[in-house]
C-alpha cells in the first residue's frame, strides 16, 4: 500500500490509475520504485502518545471542578451526605437549580438568584454599551488624529490602569455621594465605564493604529470628516476587536464583586454579591447542591459569551493587543 | 501655466529638519516624478501637497489658489496610493463614489464619472467587486479610478507600482502614461525607481536629504548630473567613477586617473575654464565606453577583463585599469574572455567631471 497515505488520521488515497488510465501503476521505472509522494506519518509515534497524554490530563485536571460542580447540583441532599463527591447521582434532581434561582435566602429576601440576575443585567448592558462606545472613539482619536496633549493624555490613561482600584474606591465614594449617585445602579454603572476606559482605550488605540494609515489618508482626500471616518471606514472593519472589548467587558463587569458590594445597597446588589450570600449564609444545614447550582447559573452569561464568540476573541487579540 | 507652485517649503519633525525652503514650480499637464532613495522627503513632499502633513513653514498654491491651510478635499487633487488603499468593505463601485456622495453629489452625475472612470481605466465588469476579489493589478486600476472621478486638475501619485510585480509594473507603467496622454493633467509622481522616473517623466526632481538636487528633463539628468549624488544614483549599471586630477590648460588639458594613465579631454564640454591641478572625480557610464581587442586610432588605455555578466543583448565587462576598476557595456557577441588584454576608449562628449571636493559638476 505505498500510495496509501494517513495524514492527520484521516486515510488518503492516492491513485494514478484513477485520474489516468493510460499510466500504468508503477511503470518499473528508478523513480516510482524509490520513495515518492508526500511523506507517511505514523500515528502511534512516541512524540504523539507524550503530547496527547499531557494534553489529556492537562484537559482532565481543568474540567475535574466543573464535573464535580455538575453532577453535585443534580444530586439530593441525602445522597451528597454519603460523602462520595465523584460518583454520579443515583437519581437526577433539578430542585435545587430551582431553589437556587428562586427562593434560596440571602439573610433579608427569599428569593434567589433571580433578583442578582436582573439587577447584574441592568448593570451590565449599559456599562458595556458605554464605556465600549467612547473608548473606541478615543482610540480612534489617539490613533489617527494626531493632537497636541493626545500622548500625554494617553500615557495618563495607561498609568490609571496600573493603580490598584483599591486605593481610589474611598474618594469614589465620596464623590458619587457628592452629586447624589452613592447606592443607585447609575452610580455602579458610571463607575464600570471609567475603569474600563485604559485597558479598552489601548485595545482599540492599538487596533486602529494597526490599520494602514494609507487608508485614512485616502479618506481625507475623499472628504470624509472625523466622524464619517469613523462610521464609514473604521467601525466596519473593527468587527474583531468589538468582541474582544465585549467580552473583557462583559466577564469583568459580569465577576466583579468589589464594586458591586461598596456602590450599591441590598437591593441592587449585583448577581456575584447575592451569590455570596447564599453560599455565606450559615443558617441551618450548608446545601451543596444549591449552592453548586447557584454557582453555576452566575458563570453562565460568560460562559456563553465565549462559547458564541471564541473565535473572533483570538482573531481580534492577535490583531489588536499584540501590535503597536 | 504653473499649475502646482511650492515656495520656500519646510518641515520640522521636532528638531528634525525633513524639508527645506524647498522651491518648486510644475506647469499644466505635466508629468513630474519625485527620485530619490528612501528617506529623502520625497514622500513627505506629496504629502504636504496633498495636505495630508501640516507644514511648518512656506506656500503651496494649487491652479493659482493658495492652498497651504487647505482641507486635502479642497485642494482639487485626487491621490494614488502604493497599498491601493481601497475600502475593503466596499465594492468597486461604493470605492469610486464614496468621495462624491460625501461631497453630495446627485446620483446621476455619480453614475455619470463613474461609467467614464471605468471606460478609460476598463474596469467595468469589476464594479460589484469586492477590493479583496481583486488582482494586485486591478486595484490599482481602481485606486486611479478613485482620484479620476474626483474629475482634479492634479493627480498624486505615491509610489503606485511598487507593489506589483516586474511584469505586471511595466504594463501598468505604459498605461500610466496613455493615460497622462490622454487627460493631459498635472501628475505628481513619487518613486525610487529610476526606470519608472526616466520613462515617465517630463522632468525629474531628484532629491536627498529634503532637498531637490536636480529639476531637469530625465536625459539632462542622464547625461549632465549635476553633482556625485545624481550621477551615482542615476543609471543601472551605474556610472563609473575614477578619481584623478587636471594637468594642463588649454587644447593640451588632459586627466591623470591614478595610475599615472592620462586621458585628453578634447571633447568635453566644461561647465567653467578646468584649474591645472584640480582634484576631480572623472565619470562616464559604462555604455559611453568601447572596448576592443585592437590599439584604436583615437586615444586609448590598456586594460585586462576582469569578469563578464551576461544581461541578454549586452553583457557587462569589468576592466582592470590600473588601480581601477570599471564597467563596460558591450554587444554579448562579443564574447570577452577574463583575463583578455584590451583597449578601451572614452566617449568624451558624455562624460562627467567633478570637483573631488565640492562633489559639484565641473
Amino acid at each position: 500500500m505505498s500510495d496509501t497515505v494517513t495524514m492527520k488520521g484521516k486515510p488518503l488515497t492516492y491513485s494514478a490509475a484513477e485520474t489516468d488510465p493510460a499510466v500504468p501503476r508503477h511503470a518499473g521505472s528508478a523513480v516510482a520504485v524509490g520513495p515518492s509522494g508526500s511523506k507517511p506519518q505514523k500515528k502511534l509515534s512516541r512524540r504523539n502518545i507524550v503530547l496527547y497524554g499531557v494534553l489529556i490530563l492537562a484537559a482532565l485536571y481543568y474540567l475535574l471542578p466543573l464535573y464535580v460542580m455538575v453532577i453535585t447540583s443534580v444530586k439530593g441532599m441525602p445522597e451528597i451526605r454519603l460523602g462520595n463527591i465523584f460518583s454520579p447521582p443515583v437519581e437526577v434532581t433539578f430542585a435545587p437549580w430551582v431553589k437556587a434561582w428562586s427562593e434560596a435566602c440571602t439573610g433579608l429576601n427569599c428569593d434567589g438568584l433571580s433578583r442578582g440576575f436582573l439587577n447584574s443585567v441592568q448593570i451590565l448592558v449599559p456599562s458595556v454599551i458605554l464605556s465600549i462606545i467612547i473608548a473606541s472613539v478615543n482610540g480612534y482619536a489617539l490613533a489617527n488624529w494626531k493632537f497636541k496633549g493626545g500622548e500625554v493624555f494617553f500615557t495618563i490613561l495607561i498609568v490609571g490602569a496600573f493603580i490598584p482600584y483599591q486605593v481610589m474606591i474611598y474618594p469614589i465614594v465620596i464623590l458619587l455621594r457628592e452629586v447624589g449617585l452613592y447606592g443607585s445602579l447609575t452610580g455602579l454603572i458610571i463607575v464600570h465605564t471609567i475603569f474600563g476606559m485604559p485597558i479598552l482605550t489601548l485595545l482599540f488605540r492599538n487596533y486602529f493604529a494597526s490599520m494602514p494609515e494609507e487608508l485614512f489618508k485616502a479618506a481625507r482626500v475623499d472628504g470624509a470628516g472625523f466622524w464619517q471616518i469613523y462610521f464609514r471606514i473604521m467601525l466596519p472593519m473593527s468587527l474583531p476587536i468589538f468582541v474582544v472589548a465585549i467580552i473583557l467587558q462583559v466577564t469583568g463587569i459580569w465577576n466583579d464583586f468589589l464594586f458591586g458590594v461598596i456602590f450599591t445597597k441590598p437591593d441592587l446588589y449585583p448577581m456575584t454579591v447575592q451569590l455570596n450570600n447564599i453560599v455565606n449564609s450559615t443558617q441551618g444545614v450548608i446545601e451543596y447542591n444549591v449552592n453548586m447550582a447557584a454557582t453555576i447559573l452566575t458563570g453562565l452569561v460568560p460562559l456563553c459569551v465565549y462559547f458564541v464568540s471564541g473565535k473572533l476573541f483570538v482573531r481580534g487579540i492577535a490583531a489588536g493587543a499584540v501590535k503597536g | 501655466m504653473t499649475s502646482v507652485s511650492v515656495r520656500d517649503l519646510s518641515l520640522k519633525f521636532g528638531s528634525l529638519e525633513v524639508l527645506r525652503t524647498l522651491n518648486l514650480d510644475i506647469d499644466q499637464g505635466e508629468f513630474l516624478v519625485l527620485l530619490g532613495p528612501s528617506g529623502c522627503g520625497k514622500s513627505t513632499l506629496l504629502n504636504c501637497i496633498a495636505g495630508l502633513l501640516d507644514i511648518s513653514d512656506g506656500q503651496i498654491f494649487i491652479s493659482g489658489k493658495n492652498v497651504t491651510w487647505e482641507e486635502p478635499k479642497d485642494r482639487g487633487i485626487g491621490m494614488v496610493f502604493q497599498s491601493y488603499a481601497l475600502y475593503p468593505q466596499m465594492t468597486v463601485e461604493k470605492n469610486l463614489s464614496f468621495g462624491l456622495q460625501i461631497a453630495g453629489m446627485p446620483k446621476d452625475e455619480i453614475s455619470r464619472r463613474i461609467e467614464r472612470a471605468a471606460e478609460i481605466l476598463q474596469i467595468q465588469p469589476l464594479l460589484k467587486r469586492k477590493p479583496a476579489q481583486l488582482s494586485g493589478g486591478q486595484r490599482q486600476r481602481v485606486a486611479i479610478g478613485r482620484a479620476l472621478v474626483r474629475d482634479v486638475d492634479v493627480f498624486l501619485f505615491d509610489e503606485p507600482l511598487s507593489n506589483l510585480d516586474a511584469k505586471l509594473r511595466a504594463e501598468l507603467r505604459v498605461e500610466l502614461k496613455r493615460l497622462h496622454q490622454n487627460l493631459k493633467n498635472t501628475m505628481i509622481y513619487v518613486t525610487h525607481d529610476q526606470i519608472e522616473a526616466l520613462t515617465l517623466a517630463d522632468r525629474i526632481a531628484v532629491m536627498k536629504g529634503g532637498i531637490i538636487q536636480q529639476l531637469d528633463a530625465p536625459l539632462t539628468i542622464y547625461n549632465r548630473p549635476v553633482n556625485l549624488f545624481v550621477a551615482g544614483f542615476i543609471g543601472s549599471p551605474s556610472m563609473n567613477f575614477l578619481p584623478g586630477r587636471i594637468e594642463g590648460r588649454g587644447d593640451q588639458v588632459r586627466v591623470v586617473l591614478g595610475s599615472g594613465l592620462s586621458v585628453p579631454l578634447d571633447g568635453y564640454e566644461a561647465g567653467e575654464p578646468l584649474r591645472d591641478s584640480l582634484e576631480v572625480v572623472f565619470g562616464v557610464r559604462p555604455e559611453h565606453l568601447t572596448v576592443s581587442r585592437e590599439p584604436t586610432s583615437g586615444p586609448s588605455l590598456p586594460a585586462e577583463v576582469e569578469l563578464v555578466e551576461p544581461m541578454g543583448a549586452d553583457s557587462l565587462v569589468w576592466l582592470r585599469l590600473g588601480t581601477n576598476s570599471m564597467s563596460v557595456r558591450t554587444e554579448s557577441t562579443a564574447g570577452f574572455l577574463p583575463e583578455d588584454a584590451v583597449h578601451v576608449t572614452f566617449d568624451l562628449a558624455h562624460a562627467s567631471l567633478f570637483d573631488a571636493s565640492t562633489e559639484e559638476r565641473i
